[in-house]
């Protein structure tokens, strides 16, 4: 029943999987470690094909190639914008096999449970697998088959939301059932007791419970959360997908699903870290949901925001040595990447400076805005991080912030008692002149009044981001 | 009460401390008015305009001291007029009270409240009396007309069908409120100007009057700014670099007007005799600071002098008077409003509120003592500049420390987890078969690889890595290949399904990838 060969298969795949994440560290080599991925995914199906899953492979290679053309099509149409969305959906359906996956082993479990010796031995494939196991091996396998189930539930359900909210089909502000956290507590409290029911008898009931309480809880925590936090629940849920597999991997005995599950989990779980650190927020309260209690008023705003029209703001242009960029969730709305990239090319014709300072946490990916702006074929050396670029805004003519707000909220700095106290931002104000493009005069994600729009030395550029800036083309040249 | 303004009695002093104009916004306050007949005749106000302003015209000094209650004056009052003053009689007028002692004195023995225009603090409130600004605005309007009067030339330069003339390059040292609006008449005379100051923050001010600021390379400049906005004296090597510049830009310059003051002190020399012999004949220098000795070596206060190689040096003390009815209107407008401030309720009544900033600092006498100096203000006349936040520099010692420091504490955090972390796997490994340990491990080493290669996964692309990540998590794909062949249907049924689903995955997610990997390019 071994099948050395396979295993081999596996353990070439993993590597190459390690690879193919390692080399994403450098926009060059990162080309070169899809392939790898590629190769290793490939290997490891075939392998599996030839070997454990064998019978039926015929079937198997049709359902991948069947939905392999239907994901093939979605990738191909899909916009840069919507990448967000896209991601989330597909975590969902990572989370949905899991589910799936975990009842086949339970539906295996009960079946081999009811055979006598001679029909156990007679089993082949992944029954014969469960069947050979001892007390205890199964009462591990059950604990394993619950968590995968659970986590894989999870996920989906967060998943599903968080394309919703992405795709601006679900509202995009937290929201709470009456009970709040207190529901997903109870939620999870129904959980662990099914598991010692279900490690103790088996019973079906009590996984279907489990898996009700857990969708529920994926439901209501991603709701619970603003769409401000989206970069976090993204890689949080891509996050869980990897633990999910990990956890299936367990209950099928299986290394290479251990092993890629848990480079996935782990790998979100660095990205959720990352993310929760650009916005000087714990994990936990991320989680939570909302902004947290803070005490005392707001700082008064003192000023008014003053607008300024193309012409204005073209000249300025015009007259810049050093202009930087800082592009936020609404350039994705607004589609304008392709609009900034125009200016770009225009100003560096010129010989003017022009650079593209990113936010760790602008947009609703992390590294959305890198996507976008390569997509519109910003080059990727002028685009830099929070860190490379924010002692450079002293030096700086021109900061043009697209259809971004609390990324550059001098209140994180300035107001001790605001929501965003403490998180790093981009000090555009330092800029000699900053200019807004931004719809209206709303508030930001988080709903905080930004200070910048006030400040002597910012211009409000009204309008749609991507007619504002078309406007700009013309007369900048 | 009755405001009397008698005529001026020092020789050349044109002005006068009360206009028709002033006495008008005086009554508003519940004032009466007198004036000595004649008084405004220098600057241009008639008698008969006093008087039909509701002005009380007085035949001379003497009836004004007698019937006023309050005297205002430009000029500090002359013995014989400070003789005139009587018990709790005001004195409005300039005073210079640290110089005049024996004035004070006087005055203080006369029993009246002197309040001294010169003492009005340098707050945001008071400026609507600073009569020194108002008349250091004349004086630097006065001194390039001057310049102008006594130079031969255009300032502007033009191109004529009689040949070119090249424009006059005026230098202004001392940017001070003379200084500027120096500076903005002669630039709007059409004249190339430059400006210096000790103070490097009025650069700004000096360009946006439209000057070149005089940059002069120093290091650790000193900060030539004292309290209240006034110049402070600057060190010997400073004055040296300072010269030595002057000198170099001597030979250029057509006019010089010097507005170099610090409070208390002598002017400056900064303008010295050998940089008037380099200068071109023809030259013009002004020197406003004539009366406290003089910027240049060479002014002689109260006359205009030409040197032997043909440069002409003003010396003229008077120049707010020389342009009297300007003078005269813009200093009674102050006056008037430090009447406004001593007569709060508009009802004619003085209130010698000593409490008050701008009253306390310009009462110098008042109820038979002397109150010069007075305390500094409570309001700070300008915001202190922020000192500089200079990043401590460490010595090496303090850097080798906080490395070893911090190498301890990593030292520390990494054999905690690990001690923690074995000993979780300790435990797991005492209750759980061997058979899930084998797994247990991989698993563990699977995460720690993760953590060591993601931290290197450069912040653009994040995304490509949620991508990449996604799609390989579709591995999930081989559980539901292995059970495929189940002899349940609902199994079958069931694997099929994540089958698809993974497959979408697998190739949605590595194409998507590749999608976006493909823009990322290099300029």
């Amino acid at each position: 029943m071994d099948y050395g060969f396979t295993i081999a298969a596996y353990l070439v795949a993993a590597i190459l999987f390690i690879l193919s994440l390692g080399g994403l560290s450098g926009q060059e080599s990162a080309k070169r470690a899809v392939w790898y991925g590629i190769v290793g995914m490939a290997l490891a199906v075939a392998a599996t094909m030839v070997g454990p899953g064998q019978s039926l492979w015929v079937v198997s290679l049709v359902l991948i190639l069947v939905g392999g053309a239907a994901g093939w099509v979605v990738a191909q149409r899909v916009q840069m914008t919507e990448m967000p969305q896209l991601v989330a959906a597909m975590h969902s359906l990572v989370g949905l096999a899991a589910v799936l996956i975990g009842y086949n082993t339970h539906i295996e479990l009960a079946r081999v449970a009811g055979m006598d010796q001679a029909a156990r031995d007679a089993l082949s494939g992944f029954a014969g697998v469960i069947a050979h196991k001892s007390g205890a091996e199964v009462a591990i396998l059950r604990v394993e088959t619950f968590l995968g189930v659970f986590i894989g539930a999870v996920t989906f359900t967060g998943s599903v939301i968080a394309f919703g909210k992405l795709a601006g089909r679900v509202d995009g502000k937290a929201k709470k059932l009456p009970g709040g956290h207190v529901l997903n507590a109870a939620a999870a409290l129904v959980s662990v007791v099914l598991l010692v029911v279900y490690l103790n008898t088996g019973s079906t009931t009590a996984l279907i419970g489990m898996t009700a309480a857990a969708l529920f809880i994926g439901y209501h925590l991603i709701m619970g959360i603003g769409g401000a936090d989206m970069p976090v629940v993204v890689s949080m849920l891509n996050s869980y997908s990897g633990w999910a597999a990990a956890a299936i991997g367990f209950s099928l005995s299986n290394d290479l699903l251990i092993v890629v599950g848990a480079l996935v989990g782990s790998s979100g779980a660095i990205l959720s870290y990352i993310m929760c650190n650009a916005m000087n927020r714990s994990f936990i309260s991320v989680i939570l949901g909302g902004f947290g209690n803070t005490t005392g008023p707001a700082m008064e705003i003192a000023g008014e925001q003053i607008a300024i029209d193309a012409e204005g703001v073209a000249a300025a242009l015009n007259d810049a040595d050093s202009v930087i960029i800082i592009p936020g969730y609404g350039m994705a709305v607004a589609q304008a990447q392709q609009s900034v990239s125009e200016l770009t090319k225009r100003l560096r014709a010129r010989g003017k400076t022009v650079r593209f300072a990113i936010h760790p946490v602008a947009g609703r990916l992390p590294g959305h805005m890198n996507v976008l702006l390569a997509e519109a074929k910003v080059p990727y050396d002028i685009v830099l991080e929070m860190d490379e670029i924010n002692e450079d805004f002293p030096e700086t003519d021109v900061a043009i912030v697209i259809g971004s707000n609390d990324i550059v909220n001098p209140a994180a700095q300035e107001d001790p008692n605001s929501p965003i106290a403490g998180m790093p931002v981009l000090e555009c104000w330092k800029a000699k002149q900053v200019f807004v493009s931004k719809r209206g005069q709303g508030t930001g994600y988080s709903g905080i009044e930004n200070p910048l729009f006030y400040k002597e030395n910012t211009r409000m550029f009204y309008g749609d981001a991507k007619k504002s800036i078309d406007a700009l083309l013309p007369m900048v040249e | 009460m009755k405001i009397g303004a008698p005529k001026e009695i020092f020789e050349g002093e044109n002005r006068v401390a009360m206009t028709p104009d002033s006495a008008l916004q005086l009554q508003k306050l519940g004032h009466a008015c007198l004036i000595e007949s004649g008084a405004g005749a220098k600057a241009g106000f008639s008698d008969a305009a006093y008087a039909a302003a509701g002005v009380t015209v007085v035949p001379d000094a003497q009836s004004v001291f007698t019937l006023a209650d309050v005297i205002v004056k430009v000029r500090g009052p002359e013995p014989s007029e400070a003789q005139m003053l009587r018990d709790g009689q005001t004195l409005i007028s300039f005073f210079w009270p640290a110089q005049n002692a024996d004035l004070l004195d006087r005055v203080k023995n006369r029993g009246a409240t002197a309040i001294a225009m010169d003492m009005v603090p340098r707050i945001s409130r008071a400026q609507k009396m600073d009569a020194l600004s108002s008349m250091a605005n004349i004086a630097g309007y006065r001194a390039v007309i001057e310049a102008g009067n006594n130079f031969g030339r255009f300032f502007t330069g033009q191109v004529t069908a009689a040949g070119k003339v090249p424009p006059a390059k005026v230098l202004v040292v001392g940017a001070g409120v003379a200084g500027l609006a120096a500076i903005g008449t002669a630039t709007s005379l059409g004249a190339i100007t430059y400006a210096f100051d000790v103070r490097p923050e009025v650069a700004e001010q000096i360009e946006s009057m439209g000057a070149n600021f005089v940059f002069l390379e120093f290091e650790a400049s000193q900060d030539g700014a004292a309290t209240g906005g006034y110049a402070a004296p600057s060190s010997p090597e400073f004055r040296e670099k300072q010269l030595a510049k002057f000198r170099e830009l001597a030979p250029e310059m057509d006019i010089v007007i010097t507005t170099a003051l610090i409070p208390g002190r002598p002017a400056p020399k900064l303008w010295t005799e050998d940089m008037v012999k380099i200068m071109k004949p023809g030259s013009v220098i002004i020197d406003l600071a004539a009366e406290r000795g003089g910027n240049c070596d060479l002014t002689v206060p109260d006359q205009k002098i030409v040197t032997d190689n043909g440069v002409t040096i003003v010396g003229y003390t008077d120049f707010a008077s020389r342009m009297a009815a300007q003078a005269s209107t813009l200093y009674a407008t102050n006056i008037r409003h430090m009447l406004a401030d001593l007569t709060p309720n508009k009802d004619g009544v003085l209130v010698q509120n000593m409490e008050d900033d701008v009253i306390r600092g310009t009462t110098v006498t008042h109820a038979g003592a002397i109150t010069f100096p007075p305390p500094p203000p409570k309001v700070a006349a300008i915001a202190a500049a922020r000192p500089k936040e200079k990043p401590k520099e460490l010595t090496p010692a303090e850097k080798r420390a906080q490395e070893v420091a911090a190498f301890r504490k990593q030292t520390r955090n990494q054999v905690a987890l690990l001690v923690v972390g074995g000993a979780l796997m300790l435990g797991v490994g005492y209750v759980a078969p061997p058979g899930f340990m084998s797994h247990f491990i991989v698993f563990v080493l699977s995460c720690f690889v993760g953590f060591q290669v993601i931290w290197n996964v450069s912040h653009s692309l994040h995304t490509p890595l949620m991508a990449v990540t996604n799609a390989i998590s579709s591995i999930i794909i081989l559980g539901a290949l292995m059970q495929i062949g189940s002899g349940n249907w609902l199994v079958v049924i069931l694997a099929a399904l994540s089958v698809l689903m993974a497959g979408v995955n697998i190739f949605g997610g590595f194409l998507v990838t590749r999608r976006m990997l493909a823009m990322f390019q290099k300029s």
